[in-house]
């Protein structure tokens, strides 16, 4: 049996997780999202990443992003590097994409915040 | 001069969220920002996980504050950015504030003042840190400015003394931007910040935690070289002969959050010392009659959620507020509870809905909040557990009890009995 705490509310719920052949049995969850993750955790881990890309605008030296949705736990580092390698230099809003289907992953880096964004018209 | 019914100070998520709820109750709004940008401390908080409570999405804190920004910008509430109050004082009919910004120094007139001035982080000189004065000693909030705002990197290899919520974020921060961090050491025996940042900060990236340590000297001239970190005993004071010196260029603290009350003060509102922030009814409203506080002024939140409901209750309370006798009674706590708020309800106003927010001391397990009125207990709630970084919310109907002035009301945490 495994014992972890949960991370997808501020609850924390605290988890126990055992293999039963091909199914796993969760306790401690308040919730069925706490069960989903539980079993993600012993299955294939996922997180969200949520980082700054660097940009071409003086006034806005780097730009909040993150990615569209979670990604596999070890892929973290490897997305930072390959948001490392860009430089935003156009105006972008909440939610414009930076980084379309980041290292094959099926998930985008977006924008996560307006100050590059466009004017109005 | 400039005439308003309800001035708000601090453009922060509290700010936002009473001067909206304070428009839509009818009254001619001002919100005032010392910065160039509305959203306070959002802005730097670039990390996912605020409005779980109220949207129900994990939003980044720009994300959280922009839904708040665009309702304001949509007209109907006045907007006075780099502004900054250098003075409050009481007039016949409210309030006179006066700013200081780019035209010049303004008085402006109110008939209530909603104060969202946020907090602040306490710092290496007020958790008495000996050594030198080298560069490289950043509260948790500096580094962060730095990184997400200003895209510099402010450490290479760093400690993080505390293990409040804003360290535990800028471990996994700067862990992404490159840098090493060595370990974060608490005082306490227990961690100040979220269970859930502690396992996606710290576990997630392999980084110790330390507790019952502390930092207890500072080494190198103009950069730190090195600290000295000890471990503690129960009552918190290092234990002699324990002292290991950690090799690092920068020491990170997140030593807690103090309410900025500077203005609230200036009027002679009351503190609480508990929360470090104004005592206050039901309505939000401090002991100074039309002035109210919200956000982290009136209490420290660990949920911008939280930060949100008290200041649209401000907000409101402002909007509403019409001079009137008060008719007052306190709301007490055991020794079991950090704090609560409010700390007083006034009888004439609507105490219906009330909600009512509490840390426990310490951590307990399978306990109960209990209300008493004269010693009867009038309400309960049950909780699996409590944790004092981690501040709950419930709403009370207050009208039920029948209450008055001379009414004992006691908030008390008791632990069940195990089976």
């Amino acid at each position: 049996m495994s014992e972890l705490v949960c991370i997808v509310c501020p609850r924390g719920c605290a988890l126990q997780v055992e293999r039963e052949g091909d199914t796993f049995r969760v306790t401690g969850n308040s919730c069925k999202r706490g069960e989903a993750f539980a079993i993600s955790e012993q299955t294939a881990p996922m997180r969200t990443l949520c980082t700054t890309v660097r940009t071409a605008f003086p006034g806005v030296p780097v730009l909040p992003v993150r990615v569209s949705a979670e990604i596999p736990k070890g892929q973290i580092f490897p997305v930072m590097e390959a948001i490392r390698a860009v430089t935003v230099d156009r105006p972008v809003d909440f939610g414009g994409v930076i980084l379309k289907d980041v290292l094959g992953l099926g998930v985008d880096v977006i924008a996560a915040s307006g100050l590059l964004r466009p004017a109005d018209g | 001069m400039r005439t308003y019914d309800v001035t708000v100070i601090g453009g922060g998520p509290a700010g936002l969220a009473a001067a909206l709820s304070a428009r839509e109750n009818g009254a001619k709004t001002l919100l005032i920002e010392r910065e160039a940008r509305l959203g306070g401390i959002l802005k730097q908080c670039i990390h996912d996980g605020f409005g779980l409570v109220r949207f129900q999405e994990k939003l980044t804190g720009p994300e959280y504050a922009q839904r708040f920004i665009d309702q304001v910008e949509r007209g109907g509430i006045g907007v006075s950015t780099l502004t900054f109050v250098t003075r409050l004082e009481r007039t016949q009919t409210g309030f006179a504030v006066t700013v200081v910004n780019r035209d010049g120094v303004e008085t402006i007139q109110t008939k209530t003042l909603v104060l969202a001035t946020g907090c602040r982080e306490r710092t290496a000189k007020q958790v008495s840190i000996h050594g030198t004065r080298p560069a490289g000693v950043f509260t948790a909030g500096t580094a962060q400015h730095f990184t997400n705002l200003l895209g510099q990197l402010p450490t290479k290899r760093c400690v993080i003394l505390g293990s409040g919520d804003i360290g535990l974020i800028m471990a996994r921060r700067l862990t992404l931007e490159g840098a090493k961090v060595l370990g974060v050491y608490e005082t306490k025996p227990t961690p100040s910040g979220l269970t859930r940042n502690i396992h996606q900060c710290l576990r997630d990236f392999d980084i110790p935690l330390y507790l019952s340590h502390t930092v207890t000297r500072v080494l190198g001239q103009d950069r730190l070289t090195a600290v000295e970190v000890s471990q503690v005993d129960g009552d918190m004071r290092p234990i002699p002969g324990t002292q290991e010196l950690v090799a690092c260029d920068g020491l990170i603290l997140s030593v807690g959050l103090i309410p900025e009350n500077e203005l609230a003060q200036s009027l002679g509102a009351e503190l609480d010392p508990k929360t470090k922030g104004p005592v206050c009814d039901g309505q939000l409203m401090t002991s100074v009659d039309g002035v109210f506080s919200c956000g982290n002024a009136l209490h420290v939140n660990d949920l911008v959620d939280y930060v949100s409901e008290s200041g649209e209750l401000a907000g409101r309370g402002a909007a509403r507020y019409a001079p009137a006798p008060r008719r007052e009674v306190a709301i007490r706590t055991s020794p079991a509870l950090l704090c609560a708020v409010p700390q007083r309800l006034d009888l004439n106003r609507d105490n219906s809905k009330t909600p009512l927010y509490f840390r426990s001391r310490e951590v307990l397990d399978r306990c109960a909040l209990r209300l008493r009125v004269d010693g009867r207990e009038v309400f309960s709630k049950r909780y699996p557990f409590l944790r004092p970084p981690e501040m709950e919310r419930l709403d009370v109907d207050f009208t039920r009890f029948g209450l008055d002035e001379n009414s004992q009301i006691e908030l008390d945490i008791e632990v069940m009995d195990h089976e």
